[in-house]
């Protein structure tokens, strides 16, 4: 801390380099979305066909469920820096490892979303004469739809507020690589940057609800699903 | 590229060459050498290991007694159940390299800085969990146990508590999972930790083989500390093999 300061100063000190800097928090923001962006397309391109077919199958609850566990135990930093060491210093590694990040979220929501829905709906629809791609398409993911956007939800936040750990370790972390360069920025710059982080993932997390909300059938709208796996926050 | 954390310390260079067999493979900083790790294992890898147990203990023991305060207050007035949430639910959004770095406002580059952001990770975990745990006690048994003249305070010790013990144990686990993986992080504020090596390496010209062996470690101790509580959920609750997750 610089000394002298009191502590509410550095918060002000913060506040005002906010103000005074606003495109270049801005294009850190950007920044940091397109990368979160991009993971989240591989993750969803992924996650959620394997999990809703499983859940489809009614196969594999042992892998979906562990796979959150283990997800869970990862340490986001140690993923990042450990991929850095295996394939050098850039975005590929970052973006390798948030797509590992967000896969066992989206995943085991999707499994645990389709896998729920109610069997006997199921059987209708069979008896209807649906196809099993039609039963999938106009049944299940309909239903599923709440709960499978919870997970995505819980996905996104996590990768959006794990990208600046990737500035850390030398990557290209949007805002992180504000908070990463104290000497250029000094401390009001870097607690500046650390609020734009937090109020950019509470952002995201606030933009995924509505959609949650959006995408929700307006039969099953009383109560807004809450994840099956509320990821580990970051 | 060097962080308020590590610039107390200042970088360490890593002994390249003077050492033993591990020397040359250093020196390339090949993917991974075992020599460096046995060569350091007792004042680099183990100390850190050592400080990243006690950086959980600590926050998950007070996030645990704060949280269970909490829901026992909620068990009691339903009506703090939803400020309890909507406060714990934002704190656990906010991403914790924000939070640690905001705190040094407050508490400088501590221990201090790293546990409070620590501490309120777990908070919205073990409270949603606990109060899960503490309804999920059928009501018949409680009008029983009321019913054999019991106090609410011996049908709370006595019952609802010994019920609950299975989600209680659950919200345990994921709390020191995420804190385990949250401590590394926190090594940026708070020079100490299995995040500590990890930095250090990185800046470093990214050595690789410190980067893999304190990585691995915090994966395996995550693991380690998931399967030990799991192994606890067990042997306290023996009538309930299944055990919710």
């Amino acid at each position: 801390m610089e000394p002298g300061r009191s502590r509410m100063s550095v918060i002000a000190d913060a506040v005002q380099f906010i103000f005074e800097h606003p495109s270049l928090l801005l294009s850190g923001a950007g920044r940091q979305l397109v990368i979160s962006a991009i993971a989240m397309a591989f993750a969803l391109a992924v996650a959620v066909p394997l999990g809703v077919w499983l859940g489809h199958r009614h196969r594999g609850a042992f892998v979906a469920v562990n796979v959150s566990n283990v997800g869970r135990a990862l340490p986001s930093l140690a993923i990042i820096a450990m991929l850095i060491a295996v394939l050098g210093i850039g975005d590929v590694p970052l973006v390798i490892a948030l797509v590992l990040l967000a896969v066992p979220p989206i995943l085991t929501n999707a499994y645990v979303a389709v896998e729920g829905v109610d069997a006997d709906v199921v059987d209708a629809a069979r008896g209807m004469g649906l196809s099993e791609g039609g039963i999938v398409r106009q049944i299940e993911l309909p239903l599923a739809l709440p709960l499978l956007f919870a997970g995505i939800r819980t996905a996104a936040v996590y990768v959006v507020a794990t990208v600046p750990l990737g500035a850390l370790t030398g990557a290209g972390g949007g805002l992180g690589d504000i908070i990463a360069n104290q000497a250029s920025y000094r401390l009001a710059g870097v607690i500046g940057a650390a609020i734009c982080v937090a109020l950019l993932a509470l952002a995201v997390d606030g933009a995924f609800a509505l959609l949650q909300r959006a995408v929700t059938p307006r039969g099953l709208r009383r109560a807004v699903a809450s994840p099956a796996d509320p990821a580990a926050p970051v | 590229m060097i962080g308020p954390g590590l610039a107390q310390t200042g970088p360490v260079i890593p002994d390249f060459g003077s050492s033993g067999g591990a020397g040359s493979c250093v020196r390339e900083n090949n993917l991974f050498c075992w020599g460096w790790v046995r060569e350091n294992w007792s004042d680099t890898l183990f100390p850190a290991l050592r400080e990243h147990v006690v950086l959980t203990v600590i926050a998950v023991g007070i996030g645990f007694v704060i949280a269970m305060t909490l829901a026992l207050a909620a068990h009691r007035q339903e009506w703090l159940e939803r400020p309890v949430t909507v406060t714990t639910g934002v704190l656990f959004t906010i991403p914790s390299l924000a939070f640690f770095q905001v705190m040094v406002a407050f508490t400088g580059l501590t221990r201090t800085t790293a546990e409070i952001a620590l501490v309120s990770y777990t908070l919205l975990i073990m409270f949603r969990n606990i109060l899960a745990g503490l309804r999920g006690v059928p009501p018949e048994v409680r009008e029983a146990a009321e019913g054999m003249g019991m106090t609410r305070g011996q049908v709370l010790r006595r019952v609802e508590l010994p019920l609950a013990l299975p989600a209680i144990v659950a919200g345990l686990r994921i709390a020191t999972v995420t804190v385990i993986s949250l401590a590394t992080v926190a090594a940026y504020v708070d020079d100490e930790g299995l995040g500590s090596p990890i930095f250090r390496a990185v800046t470093q010209d990214v050595f690789k083989t410190e980067i893999i062996a304190a990585g691995a470690l915090a994966i395996a101790l995550a693991l380690a500390a998931d399967a030990v509580l799991v192994l606890v959920q067990r042997l306290l609750t023996p009538w309930s093999r299944a055990g919710r997750a």
